[in-house]
């Protein structure tokens, strides 16, 4: 890989992280109402509300507004405080980024365990009743809205077998099985569906690969059909598979926000809609600004491994 | 022999044509066949649910409140007694209006954008397309949720939701489907004799491109379902007591231990109706690459 391609993605990524800043700036200045009248409630006189306006600094220009707001976030982490708690959003981003982070990796685990083998294994066998099972599998899993999907396995696995429960969140420190089985459910309700979608994937990967003159030739050659899959086929399909991973993260992330909802995990989807519900609008900033930010990181990230990994693939 | 050939020789302009050889092969598509049955039903429902529904979706009866599925209730009733059948009919012309307006208005103004991107290129195509870029890096329905905290709770503000989180989608499926185009004989032929950008985008380049457009239209139809349904579910969308399906599952998860069917039938729906568009939008992608067909086959 260039070192010119992959300045100029560092300066895309820039780029796009300083619209993103600018439009999610845009929220406050854009939503009919003020956010001191918010803070006060309809009761407050105008008095109070000028107040805090000056307090909250909104009476200043937008643009020093912008370069303050933003000069805060870069230089001391500085989000602002909430207009519902009063506490400083900071705090509250820290403790739910990594809980939106792990879910996601984990729904990510849940959803290769799905798609590695039943992708493989509809490919070794096309047209069988295998391959069928997975293609249905693969479409209906992509129809299932998540939120639905999330509401049946509650019922399933925490109301009626109470296995596991239905909401909440345990931090690790008070234990691997509490902090797992809150976990579980959320993650296989996002798994299942990736899964369902990467399944699709893995399989045409492994269909393009299988096609190949070189697998031919290691089977000519006589060697045992778990060899040839095992070393050949799989380890150049992994080019694909691996790619396929990283674009489903940004779909993945999309999904956590509306499973964070269902399940009350503390993440940064759930901040942000009981932030809109209850119109606190910094905090509803600060966790669009982050989601935004760990979205178009993980998809560059994505865009250098598949140069990395792919030495065919050149850019410009 | 001869009397096959007879048969299936040309006997108008429209039976020659590209339109017709198309038509043909789609209707022996499995997967474009399935997935249009099942959304001109439902097509049918929701343009005709009022007409089809055997009870007032919001009339309420405390005296068949959590009735289970019978001839009388065939989905069963709600906790105010309300048939939730008639709501799952009605609630299909909320996610169809909401569907289809929204992917209109931001497939209008994507493939708009993405030809202006791409056939002009240079600066133009550096702005719009950096600015898509920075639409693109909200996830999607965080994005949808943030409009909706601009413009407030509702079904129309949720299609305008919906929208702007796709117009990103359709520009780039159009940008890169113009440059494809754009450098091609009769492209060139038609700037030759004169004809103007705007004529040449819209007469030649456009129609030429648009393949990937509609594969995307599909699939974005039942990503609209999709994020109607859960924008309702958040209480962002319809509001009560107007039934929809997002609100329906929202309304129905606190009762499903004593009342699942509140929670399935509405579920079912939507799956449903996501299945056919992404049927089609599969099938079509089939029948109008055949580059990917092959591969994926």
């Amino acid at each position: 890989m260039s070192l010119r391609y992959l300045l100029q993605r560092l300066g895309t990524l820039l780029l796009v992280l300083f619209g993103v800043s600018v439009l999610t700036f845009a929220i406050i200045p854009l939503i009919p109402g003020d956010p001191a009248r918010v803070r006060l409630g309809v009761q407050a006189t105008d008095e109070n509300v000028a107040a805090v306006r000056r307090q909250l600094g909104l009476d200043r220009p937008l643009v020093v507004q912008y370069v303050d707001w933003l000069g805060g976030i870069v230089t001391r982490g500085d989000f602002g405080t909430s207009l519902i708690s009063d506490q400083p959003i900071s705090r509250e981003i820290g403790r739910r980024l990594p809980a939106t982070l792990t879910l996601a990796f984990a729904a990510l685990v849940v959803g290769l365990l799905i798609a590695l083998p039943s992708g493989i294994i509809s490919a070794l066998r096309p047209g069988s009743k295998t391959d069928l099972g997975v293609s249905v599998f693969s479409q209906v899993g992509v129809s299932i809205p998540d939120f639905w999907m999330g509401i049946l396995l509650v019922v399933l696995f925490a109301e009626t077998l109470q296995w596991l429960p239905s909401s909440g969140f345990v931090p690790i420190s008070q234990g691997f099985w509490p902090w797992l089985s809150h976990l579980l459910l959320p993650a296989v309700t996002i798994g299942i569906i990736s899964g369902s979608i990467m399944a699709r994937f893995v399989r045409s990967a492994m269909l393009e690969m299988l096609g190949h003159d070189y697998v031919r030739t290691a089977r000519a050659k006589g060697l045992l059909e778990r060899v040839v899959i095992g070393k050949h086929v799989l380890r150049n399909a992994a080019i694909s598979i691996v790619t396929i991973v990283g674009l489903q993260m940004a779909t993945l992330l999309s999904a956590v926000v509306v499973v964070e909802i269902i399940f009350a995990w503390p993440g940064l989807g759930s901040l942000a809609l009981n932030a809109t519900l209850q119109r606190d609008y910094p905090t509803l900033q600060a966790a669009v600004l982050m989601s935004a930010v760990a979205f178009a990181v993980i998809n560059l990230l994505t865009d250098l491994s598949y140069v990395l990994l792919d030495p065919s693939v050149e850019y410009a | 022999m001869s009397t096959t050939i007879q048969k299936t020789a040309p006997t108008s302009g429209f039976r020659n044509g590209p339109t017709y050889r198309f038509l043909r092969r789609a209707l022996r598509h499995r997967l474009v066949v399935s997935g249009s049955v099942i959304i001109v039903l439902l097509a049918v429902v929701a343009v005709f649910g009022r007409q089809l529904a055997p009870y007032d979706p919001v009339a309420m009866d405390f005296g068949a409140q959590f009735a289970p599925p019978s001839w009388q209730h065939p989905f069963g009733t709600d906790e105010f007694g309300r048939d939730v059948f008639s709501r799952v009919l009605y609630g299909a012309a909320v996610s169809f209006q909401v569907a289809f307006i929204a992917v209109a208005i931001s497939g209008t103004l994507g493939v708009f954008l993405g030809a202006v991107a791409g056939f002009f290129g240079g600066w133009l195509d550096e702005v719009v397309m950096r600015f898509m870029d920075i639409l693109f890096a909200f996830p999607a329905v965080l994005l949808a949720i943030t409009v909706m905290a601009i413009l407030g709770r509702g079904v129309g503000n949720a299609m305008i939701a919906i929208a702007i989180v796709y117009i990103p989608i359709f520009a780039r499926v159009t940008r890169g489907a113009v440059i494809s185009v754009r450098g091609l004989e009769y492209v060139n032929a038609a700037r030759a004799l004169g004809q103007g950008n705007g004529a040449i985008i819209v007469k030649h380049v456009l129609p030429n491109a648009l393949a990937p457009v509609i594969v995307q239209t599909s699939l974005s139809l039942a990503f609209a379902i999709l994020a109607e349904a859960a924008l309702s579910f958040f209480g962002l969308g319809t509001q009560p007591p107007d039934p929809s399906w997002g609100r329906m599952l929202s309304e129905g998860r606190a009762f499903l231990q004593q009342a699942p069917w509140m929670g399935i039938f509405p579920g079912l729906a939507i799956m449903l109706s996501v299945l056919g568009f992404n049927f089609l939008g599969d099938g079509l992608r089939d029948l109008l690459d055949p580059r990917l067909k092959q591969m994926v086959k």
